[in-house]
């Protein structure tokens, strides 16, 4: 068996490991959707989801993340064909559209929290805090990863290691995105439909 | 074709056609587009549709090599999810049934009464 074969095969394994970990992932973020479909309507007198979310905000968020899904993706593409430059470039765009996405989120959450509708005042806000929150969580666990792996390929090249960080990378990014969508859909564009 | 560049076109379609079923649901709901029950229906739709175009085009699931663990995996999550999520919503929609104060009751009742058995 010829090296390049073998470090296929440990990638692909170490890939399938992690995939099963965002599959587990996933399950998790059911329960939460889960949660947030039975409590929905339990506002405790409060504003519903009609009065308190702004659409176009979060269509703009939305555009954010789907677009530093792409960038992430031509990074994995330029990482195929060694040009380092081009992934450090890619990663820096996926990085910024990340951090503005969960900027903009948490400003979302503090201006809910400043009028007084935090995840205190009802069953309905504890939920979408959780919800929306554990998201958030999971984008800036994402953007430390980023940085550290952004270090390693500007220092050490794009190796084995490198690159099989980067594809785990890829797919918990991706998977992110995928998440987001079913908040979207779920949590604001069924709240105000 | 070579692979990258194959790929570099997936991923192009892929942006695309999330950005239009983005934004194809945003404006239905927006505009109010349908009745509520089918602008429901049709906004869950897109989603679903948007997660497949994801999954297709960003994480390659239709180029995987059998055996198809990695869609084995998805599968088997797919049919937990579904449990999880509807298994609690029917056991809470059943609770808060049977937890109805006695006065909600008999108006619930008078109301299937009337539709016929």
């Amino acid at each position: 068996m010829n090296e390049e074969v073998a470090v296929k095969m440990r990638t692909d394994k170490t890939l399938f490991g992690f995939w099963v970990y965002v599959m587990t992932d996933c399950i998790l973020f059911a329960t939460l959707f889960a949660t947030y479909a039975v409590l929905r309507n339990n506002t405790y007198g409060g504003p519903g989801s009609h009065e308190l979310f702004n659409m176009p905000y979060v269509l703009a968020e939305t555009l954010l993340l789907l677009t530093s899904s792409f960038t992430c993706g031509l990074a994995l593409l330029a990482a195929r064909k060694q040009q380092v430059k081009q992934v450090g470039l890619w990663l820096g765009a996926t990085f910024l559209l990340g951090l503005s996405f969960i900027t903009m989120e948490l400003t979302e959450f503090a201006q809910l929290a400043n009028e007084g509708h935090g995840w205190w005042s009802s069953a309905f806000l504890s939920a979408f805090f959780t919800l929306v929150g554990t998201h958030g969580l999971h984008i800036t666990i994402g953007l430390v990863w980023l940085l550290v792996m952004g270090a390693f390929i500007m220092t050490r090249g794009l190796n084995e290691h490198t690159l099989r960080r980067l594809s785990m990378f890829g797919i918990f990014w991706h998977f992110l995105d995928v998440v987001w969508i079913f908040i979207f859909t779920i949590v604001y564009l069924m709240g105000v439909a | 074709m070579d692979n990258d560049k194959r790929t570099l076109i997936n991923y192009v379609i892929g942006f695309i056609l999330s950005l239009l079923l983005t934004g194809t649901a945003y404006l239905a709901v927006t505009n109010q587009l349908f009745a509520s029950g089918t602008l429901i229906a049709v906004i869950i739709g897109l989603a679903i549709a948007q997660v497949l175009v994801q999954l297709f085009f960003f994480l390659h699931l239709g180029h995987e090599t059998k055996p198809r663990w990695k869609l084995v995996t998805l599968l088997f999550m797919l049919v937990v999810l579904f449990i999880l999520v509807f298994g609690s919503l029917w056991i809470m929609q059943n609770l808060d049934y049977n937890m109805m104060p006695k006065h909600d009751v008999e108006e619930y009742m008078i109301e299937q009464n009337k539709k016929g058995f």
